[in-house]
């Protein structure tokens, strides 16, 4: 590149990646300050002020660790982070369980109507939890799992499995199919193909979905807000809201340090997956 | 023992080469799947097609049957038409914005340059994020009185332009600084617009990255002999052979957008005088707050065959697009 187009490239990509990250940025700055310093029109919002509004230029000074402290200590925040995990990790098991067999199939075995059962299998994600959740939770209910995790991990699989689905069915599909019929010749069994293989080669997709459908489970939040009342039971994206908001009263440092914590984690996931996740998505889409 | 053995055998023999037969292994593999989801989403949208034309009320699930009434009373009831009308503002106003942002932003990401890796971390922070945290961060940004978006517009002086031009517009007139982002109904829009366009813009990025890495070099260079640059080669090369791609990107952000139940329930609640409900946020207020049921039932499955139309027809027009 000239000297020219590495300086448009930076003019263009700048603006918009501070966009994209401030309210991340705003919200490390907002979970270290005082409730003097946040409560206060006057005072800089961008950094630490002293109680008369003036700034230092040691501002770390004049934060706090009070309000992570008190989301870690003094509410329920580990037990959602650790809750937010179990689910998601048992729905991303159940999951692969069922969607790989079925992506496999739709992509390889199926034929001419793999394709169109495979954008109706698609067609399943699009119905709005609104609509399911009543029924839903008579069932959930009956179960008797109401106000338990396991709620969760029994409905979260009717959004993931569809998805899910639609991508593996996509990785599968640009598996060079010689690979599987070398290992046919060989004498190998379909099955025994697959396990050694297919999945091998094919991992890579697996573990994108693995992320994806994990990161779909913690942005849920119908079902964990109606399906839960406990605190000790909830996931991150109901408690955060239902504890840190009482009312008219908002902890708002918590909040930002609440939002904060598992998003740097999980951005740093997607970054490492990205290309995986693009090659799955446009492969399930065409071919 | 080895009368035994002859005769499990041809069972089992026969058991395996069922295994190897497509017609029997497709349908095996692809069972588990289909059935849990008849289970778990199919019984349940029966049941709730079922209750869409009952009085069913508060906590049980069955009632009188009342036909098409509670549709009927939906269609003509002014808050259903306004969170029609708001979904569909959101879906298209904001993927309008996310398609020309990730359609830049994806041409100039796709370059070689320092702190790259940085860059990417940033964009995909909003697509990361769970969507219900990074809302309450939003609700912080635009509060009434600590807003830091009003803060910094006062100190760069540019917030009695911004009223200014929002009556100018026609969009909000009557305005005054500070702006009152989630109280004012026009304002509320546009706030929940930018919010859900934000929330997209990296997914779309990531897409339409995706379709700019597979366009074959060989076409890069011929574009180039038969001289072919700038808006021409975006117009007739880049655009069309991205089309495909960019059609799967527009259709996840309208789903996503359209479905979102979070967003316009942490920001406003649907307020203020409801004038920003969406049809997922009106039907819980009705199904649940309420405790229609039956009505709840039926503002859902507005949504429902208007996204199914959507889906097939973009998926159609992604895969003929592709051929040609």
């Amino acid at each position: 590149m000239t000297r020219r187009q590495t300086i448009v490239t930076y003019l263009v990509v700048v603006p918009f990646a501070i966009f994209l990250a401030f309210p991340f940025f705003f919200a490390l700055i907002t979970m270290f300050k005082t409730n003097l310093d946040l409560a206060n029109v006057e005072h800089v919002p961008y950094t630490y002020n002293d109680l008369a509004g003036n700034l230092h230029w040691d501002f770390w000074n004049y934060a706090t660790f009070e309000h992570v402290r008190f989301l870690f200590e003094e509410t329920n925040y580990p037990t959602w982070l650790l809750n937010t995990v179990i689910v998601g990790g048992a729905v991303v098991v159940i999951t692969l369980l069922l969607a790989m067999p079925a992506g496999y199939a739709l992509a390889r075995l199926a034929g001419g109507w793999g394709q169109g059962a495979g954008v109706g299998i698609f067609l399943v994600y699009l119905v709005p939890p609104t609509l399911l959740f009543l029924p839903l939770s008579r069932l959930v209910s009956q179960l008797g799992l109401k106000d338990s995790l396991w709620a969760l991990i029994l409905v979260y699989p009717s959004f993931t499995v569809p998805f899910a689905t639609w991508l593996l069915m996509g990785f599968f599909k640009t598996i060079p199919q010689e690979l599987e019929e070398a290992a046919l010749m060989d004498g190998a069994s379909r099955l025994k193909a697959l396990r050694l293989i297919v999945l091998p080669v094919s991992l890579p997709g697996i573990l994108t979905v693995v992320i994806f459908a994990f990161s779909l489970c913690v942005n849920e939040f119908i079902y964990a807000f109606t399906f839960i009342s406990s605190s000790e039971q909830r996931t991150i994206s109901a408690g955060i809201p239902n504890d840190l908001i009482r009312g008219d009263v908002f902890f708002w440092q918590s909040l930002m340090a609440a939002t904060l914590i598992p998003a740097i984690p999980l951005a740093l996931l997607y970054n490492a997956f990205l290309d995986r996740f693009i090659k799955g998505f446009t492969g399930g889409a065409f071919r | 023992m080895e009368a035994q053995a002859a005769r499990w055998t041809p069972t089992r023999r026969r058991w395996r080469h069922a295994l190897e037969s497509r017609r029997v292994l497709a349908p095996l593999l692809i069972a588990p799947a289909v059935v849990f989801m008849v289970l778990v989403v199919g019984v349940p949208l029966v049941w709730a097609i079922y209750l869409s034309f009952t009085d069913a009320v508060g906590g049980s699930l069955s009632g009188h049957w009342v036909g098409f009434d509670n549709f009927t009373n939906a269609w003509h009831d002014d808050n259903f038409r306004r969170a029609l009308r708001n979904t569909l503002i959101f879906t298209l106003a904001s993927q309008a914005i996310v398609v020309v942002g990730a359609a830049i932003l994806s041409n100039f990401l796709v370059r070689d340059f320092r702190g790259k890796w940085i860059i990417r971390f940033l964009v995909v922070l909003p697509w990361a994020a769970p969507v219900v945290l990074s809302t309450i961060i939003w609700l912080w940004l635009l509060d009434s009185l600590y807003s830091v978006v009003n803060w910094t517009l006062a100190e760069l002086h540019l917030d009695h332009a911004l009223v200014w031009l929002l009556g100018a517009v026609h969009l909000e007139e009557g305005a005054q600084v500070p702006l009152q982002w989630l109280g004012r109904p026009n304002l509320a829009l546009i706030a929940i617009t930018v919010v859900h366009a934000w929330r997209i813009l990296p997914f779309a990025v990531v897409i339409f990255i995706a379709g700019r890495s597979s366009i074959p070099t060989e076409v890069e260079d011929a574009s180039r002999i038969d001289g072919a640059t700038g808006f021409k080669k975006l117009w007739y090369v880049d655009l069309p052979l991205q089309l495909p791609i960019a059609l799967v990107a527009v259709l996840f952000g309208i789903v996503f957008t359209a479905v979102d139940f979070a967003v316009v329930y942490i920001l406003t609640h649907g307020g203020p005088f409801n004038s920003t409900q969406v049809l997922p946020t009106w039907a819980y207020a009705v199904g649940i707050d309420s405790g229609s049921l039956g009505e709840g039932a039926a503002i859902s499955l507005f949504l429902f065959p208007l996204l199914v139309l959507v889906t097939v027809g973009m998926l159609f027009f992604a895969r003929r697009a592709q051929v040609s």
